[in-house]
């Protein structure tokens, strides 16, 4: 009999280890804990289901591939409506819910990722922006970043961008995606995000803080470049001469220039 | 078939009515506390929220199972002030009432095995495989160790009990097989299966009201004419025997083994009256019948 039980506990360990893994569209509600730790506090009341003034939350039954009994929403059916007295929060009797969320701009439900470049209809050139304009972090966490259309020639396109310190991962850009499937989905911060190593450093932005270079410049090397003779290369310093080439291209660009421009589009030779 | 109705001395004796008062209590109490949690959800009367592991009525009272809390504590979680507050009624309610008072007055799984016990004497299934009554403490014992060492609420992803109140309340899904597979068991499998051998639920709320002063005490024990049919409707036929029979080894007459549930099916099935609900301290053993006066025989 104790070995019964000892088996029964194993598979049960066995089974909790495997419901840890939570499937990558089911989103918890806002202020949930990390997923291992919740499904230790959870106690599957079901008083945030109720207390969701919109219908987003439902338990999951036994044959759902999240733990049973706990509460998650899918986006693409019920987005969160991101209250601003988060009262699912506020019913949860225990701290499965952080009850030190308080404001639900905060909330990390998860990332928005706009996953398919190839259907998504402001990739193809068109003026959808439905995510854009549905979001209700508008303008932070989702902007639209032009880029010239090279299929044309002469438009632009406006990519939807998602900045992941302002999104909460509420899922109302998936649910309002126009596409038969959602181009842009909320997935979990560690399937969406990178991680660059602990000792990077993003050069401009220590130069920023610095207030300048952090070395020093009149010591640096520029090796010429190699380039077929009488060539010139906008823009291109060239330490034998001490001379740079003048720069052409678009103005306040960093680079400073593009090497041509399509017939028509301005840029004075 | 038998040919012999458990219970139909006394319903000759009380009528059927009284021979079936507290059984029918007891299904009133469980399918009201049912409705009241399906008032919401149906009608859009919210007198309570939630459902057996915790739950808000009228916005003021919280209810949790301690059970779940202490799963969830070993987890290394502790709950917040409601939840505390809910966890502290409950032991107090079944400390004072009978842990398993739980069992045989709210739990929804007790319709479903009672279902089962009594298919299974209608239909004369003798058969039952052994299984030990002390197994559902070893489940006990696992689910809070594993609870500790997963971090999960273990018993929580597989507990048919709070399954099919949840499911009831929030949408079954496939919790109707699990449901289905404890009926079987307990029907062709192992009598009282679940309830009496293997529920965790059960056990813990046994130890919970170990100390409960609210018993049923067999206070008319001479007067016991062994039909038997006490222990045939028992669901823990083996807390009866000490009580109604223990007289002669100065066992009082109250049943003090914590795995009654305090369901009171004793009291109805009984046409003389045996049994009763009482208190736990009027446990003197009475004297000997009556001593007539100059007996010779003492």
């Amino acid at each position: 009999m104790a070995c019964g039980v000892g088996l029964l506990g194993l598979g049960l360990g066995l089974y909790a280890k495997q419901s840890k893994a939570l499937p990558a569209l089911a989103l918890r509600p806002p202020g949930a804990l990390p997923e291992a730790d919740f499904l230790g506090a959870c106690i599957r009341c079901g008083l945030c289901v109720r207390d969701c003034p919109y219908n987003t939350l439902e338990l999951a039954k036994p044959e759902a591939p999240v733990a049973t009994g706990t509460p998650y929403f899918t986006a693409r059916q019920v987005p969160c409506e991101m209250c601003d007295d988060i009262p699912c929060i506020k019913a949860c009797p225990t701290q499965a819910l952080d009850h030190g969320l308080t404001d639900i701009n905060l909330a990390k439900m998860g990332v928005a990722v706009l996953i398919d470049h190839e259907t998504c209809l402001n990739f193809l050139g068109l003026r959808c922006d439905v995510c854009y304009r549905d979001c209700p972090v508008i303008d932070k966490a989702i902007t639209l970043e032009r880029v010239p259309n090279e299929r044309t020639g002469r438009h632009a396109m406006f990519l939807p961008t998602v900045h992941s310190e302002f999104c909460t991962g509420c899922g109302k850009c998936e649910k309002s995606c126009v596409l038969e499937e959602a181009a842009i989905r909320i997935l979990p911060a560690k399937l969406a995000k990178g991680a660059l190593g602990s000792h990077y450093r993003v050069g401009w932005e220590e130069q920023k803080k610095a207030g300048g270079s952090l070395i020093d410049e009149s010591k640096m090397l520029d090796l010429p470049d190699r380039l077929p003779e009488g060539a010139v290369l906008p823009g291109h310093y060239d330490p034998a001469s001490g001379h740079t080439a003048p720069a052409r291209g678009l103005l306040g660009s960093e680079a400073g220039a593009i090497p041509s421009l399509p017939p028509g589009l301005g840029g004075k030779p | 078939m038998s040919e012999k109705r458990i219970g139909g001395e006394a319903v000759a004796e009380k009528g059927w009515l009284r021979a079936h008062q507290w059984l029918l209590a007891r299904r009133l109490v469980q399918f009201g506390i049912l409705g009241l949690f399906l008032l919401g959800p149906l009608a859009g009367i919210w007198v309570v929220k939630g459902n057996l592991n915790y739950s808000l009525t009228l916005g003021v009272l919280p209810l949790a199972d301690p059970y779940v809390a202490l799963q969830s504590l070993l987890a290394g979680h502790v709950p917040e002030t409601l939840g505390v507050v809910g966890v502290a009624i409950v032991l107090v309610f079944y400390g004072l009432l009978g842990g398993r008072v739980f069992c045989s007055w709210v739990c929804p799984v007790n319709v479903v095995t009672d279902t089962a016990a009594w298919l299974r004497r209608r239909l004369g299934i003798k058969g039952s495989a052994q299984l030990s009554r002390q197994t559902r403490y070893w489940v006990l014992v696992m689910t809070l160790v594993g609870s500790a060492l997963s971090g999960v609420v273990l018993w929580e992803l597989i507990n048919p009990v709070s399954m099919l109140h949840r499911g009831l309340i929030f949408g079954l899904g496939m919790a109707w097989a699990i449901v289905l597979g404890i009926f079987m068991f307990d029907l062709f499998v192992t009598s009282r299966g679940w309830c009496g051998r293997l529920c965790p639920v059960g056990a813990f709320y046994s130890l919970l009201g170990r100390w409960s002063p609210l018993r049923v005490a067999a206070g008319k024990r001479s007067a016991c004419n062994d039909c038997m049919d006490c222990f045939e409707i028992c669901p823990e036929p083996q807390v009866i025997r000490p009580a109604l029979k223990g007289q002669d080894k100065g066992v009082g007459p109250v049943i003090l083994a914590p795995s009654c549930t305090n369901c009171g099916r004793c009291i109805d099935v009984c046409s003389k009256d045996v049994f009763a609900y009482g208190l736990r301290f009027n446990n003197t053993v009475e004297r000997r019948v009556p001593p007539p006066v100059g007996d010779p025989g003492r």
